[in-house]
């Protein structure tokens, strides 16, 4: 073999490895830095997540969880709030007796028993390992009969065509939805829009982390104040809790 | 028009029906085509009414059929002559209605066009996907009892073919009412007695239509239902309506008595509007107070002609029972906070949105009514479905001594 073809084949195999280098090591880099799960890897049931809502801290006439949770997932309003999708609302409550105000976010409460997840005929509805409740939109048929079903209105309906889809979430005509606590966005390490938001506007009056890791700031806070299910009656153990009311 | 000039014209007559029963149909399949182009968007239903007034029709066309076998069952399994004559044909207005009311349940769907998953995803702690086996079954059931009546050499098997459908009817309709008993989360559902209520709505709905069907064929062929027929007949709907009329008093007694309820019974009974009205006059008055009046009258029940309205006004009174159960149920707010008044963009604490139902909720809805009436009608003009009695076995039998 002379030199020159050793040397083309040195220079074949190291700019072969440069080239695979430069192709993988993007992705690696993103990876690590968003210490995200890789798609391949099932959701951890050692997790559960979850949501405190301190509603002292959540201002009346406030709208920026709703209106992030439209922007992040792709939809707006178009006046119609029966059939505009209601992933996320903002409920005011008067108590009777003593005139005393609260304001609250009301959306999907992740529930460990869920009764959309029970009715669901083809199990479209159903519940992630890390306790996020979610609609396959594959096998869903629009029977609706989880929305009959869930004791907290938080699913929709979409009603209509959808235009301008964030590719995160994909929506279609003839499905049901609701809130998936940006499951896209959890797998990326990164915050519910919604918590960013509340983060973003000063008021700091939602709380999102693991309900199942002791040291975790909502475990912590849990575990020291009280705080609400709703309709705790039901019994239905909810990932997202409301302290104040 | 006299039976000798019908006589004349009766096969014209025949097509004409066909004709405007497929009509029907057609106008009801473009319907769902338009719904499933559009969306929901084009229908009154909503994120707050999620069920309209397509599941009023599919769900009294389930039930119904369910109900319209007692004929058979009372037949087969109670052994009574009278029924055994009218089997046949209480066994097809079944399969006809339990058609009609899957059609337009289907079609009403979001995703129409993914059926197939529900066969082939089963979610077992679902109530309706246990629905899609009663109801496949029930059609394999019923289909076998009338292969049983109707063919000679397979009449050994019909007693227990009869058994079979009964049984498999009152869990059918137990699956039913139990979509809406399973219900946790809404005011209007939620109960253990929707079961048998529904079981007893059927009996009343399925006998009248059954009534109504018999009529038309009987007056079709110029022919005069028995008197002492007629009487058991009448009297036995008369039970039913009443039977219900019961459930409906113990469900809303038993509601008024928990506090938690008594908001709700406000909105149905006294200032829900539209539910309110067709709660009392629909239900309660033209649904059952008349027709009751008529049935137990000596003189006006005994005449055919009353006996038919009277189940119309049955009818007209289970589709609005129906429709306040069903849309009223929805229209009340879920009350997440006892004790505070809540206010939001999307109808808490208030009742909903006025439910407007669209033209073509209606369509599609009478599209199920009209495939029932066209496999009927088609199936009775092809096979022996009309009830034969046969006088002389019956007044031996004693049959028709009340």
């Amino acid at each position: 073999m002379s030199n020159m073809d050793k040397n083309r084949r040195q220079f074949i195999g190291v700019g072969v490895a440069a080239a695979a280098g430069l192709a993988i090591a993007p992705g690696v880099t993103l990876l690590d830095l968003a210490h995200a799960r890789p798609a391949d890897q099932a959701a951890d049931s050692a997790k559960r997540w979850g949501m405190l809502v301190d509603t002292n801290k959540c201002a009346t006439g406030c709208n920026d969880c709703v209106s992030a949770c439209g922007k992040e997932n792709g939809f707006g309003s178009t006046g119609h709030p029966e059939t505009d999708p209601q992933w996320i609302r903002k409920i005011e409550l008067k108590e009777i007796k003593s005139g005393k105000t609260h304001s609250l976010p009301m959306m999907c409460q992740h529930c460990a028993k869920p009764p959309c997840v029970d009715v669901c005929p083809t199990g479209a509805s159903f519940k992630r390992a890390d306790g996020i409740v979610l609609v396959d939109r594959h096998i869903c048929i629009g029977c609706r009969y989880c929305m009959m079903a869930c004791p907290y209105k938080a699913r929709s309906f979409v009603h209509e065509e959808t235009h301008d889809q964030n590719p995160d979430v994909p929506r279609g005509k003839g499905c049901v939805e609701g809130c998936t606590m940006c499951v896209h966005r959890i797998d990326r390490d990164q915050l519910p829009a919604c918590v960013e938001a509340c983060k973003a506007a000063g008021h700091e009056a939602i709380l999102f982390g693991d309900l199942n890791d002791a040291n975790s700031e909502i475990s912590k806070r849990v575990a020291t104040y009280a705080s609400t299910q709703v309709r705790a009656d039901l019994n239905l153990n909810t990932g997202v809790r409301y302290q104040g009311i | 028009m006299n039976y000798e000039n019908f006589r004349r014209v009766e096969e014209r007559a025949f097509y004409a029906l066909v004709g405007v029963l497929g009509l029907i149909v057609l106008l009801g399949a473009g319907a769902w085509h338009y719904m499933e182009e559009h969306g929901h968007i084009v229908t009154g239903m909503s994120n707050q009414i999620v069920w309209g007034v397509p599941h009023v029709f599919a769900i009294f066309l389930i039930v119904a059929a369910s109900g319209v076998l007692n004929i058979a069952s009372i037949g087969s399994v109670f052994g009574k002559t009278v029924y055994k004559a009218r089997a046949p044909l209480s066994g097809l207005l079944a399969l006809a209605m339990l058609g009609g009311g899957l059609a337009v349940l289907m079609l009403d769907l979001g995703r129409s066009d993914r059926l197939i998953i529900a066969a082939t995803h089963f979610n077992a702690t679902s109530i309706f996907a246990w629905n899609i086996i009663l109801y496949s079954g029930f059609f394999g059931i019923v289909a076998a009892y009338l292969w049983t009546m109707m063919d000679r050499r397979m009449k050994g098997y019909s007693r227990y073919a009869g058994f079979s459908a009964f049984i498999w009817r009152l869990i059918l309709t137990t699956g039913t009412g139990s979509i809406f008993g399973f219900l946790v989360a809404r005011q209007a559902y939620d109960s253990a007695l929707l079961a048998p209520m529904f079981i007893v709505m059927s009996f009343s709905y399925g006998l009248a239509v059954f009534l109504v069907a018999q009529s038309v064929m009987y007056r079709w062929n110029g022919l005069t239902l028995d008197a002492a027929i007629l009487r058991r007949m009448k009297n036995l709907l008369a039970v039913f309506v009443s039977a219900v009329l019961y459930f409906t008093l113990v469900y809303h007694l038993t509601n008024l008595y928990f506090a938690k309820q008594i908001d709700f019974e406000r909105f149905i009974l006294l200032d829900g509007g539209i539910y309110t009205t067709l709660f009392w006059l629909g239900q309660v008055v033209i649904g059952s107070l008349i027709p009751l009046a008529i049935l137990f009258h000596p003189q006006w029940g005994m005449r055919s002609g009353a006996v038919f309205s009277s189940a119309l006004m049955i009818i007209f009174g289970g589709f609005c029972q129906l429709y306040v159960f069903i849309i009223g149920g929805q229209a009340f707010p879920l009350n997440l906070f006892p004790g505070m008044e809540a206010t939001s963009s999307f109808f808490d604490g208030r009742m909903a949105h006025p439910y407007a139902p669209s033209l073509p909720e209606f369509l599609l809805g009478l599209g199920g009514i009209g495939i029932a009436a066209l496999i009927a009608v088609v199936a009775v003009r092809i096979l022996k479905f009309l009830p034969q009695d046969d006088f002389s076995h019956l007044a031996k039998a004693e049959d028709l001594t009340d």
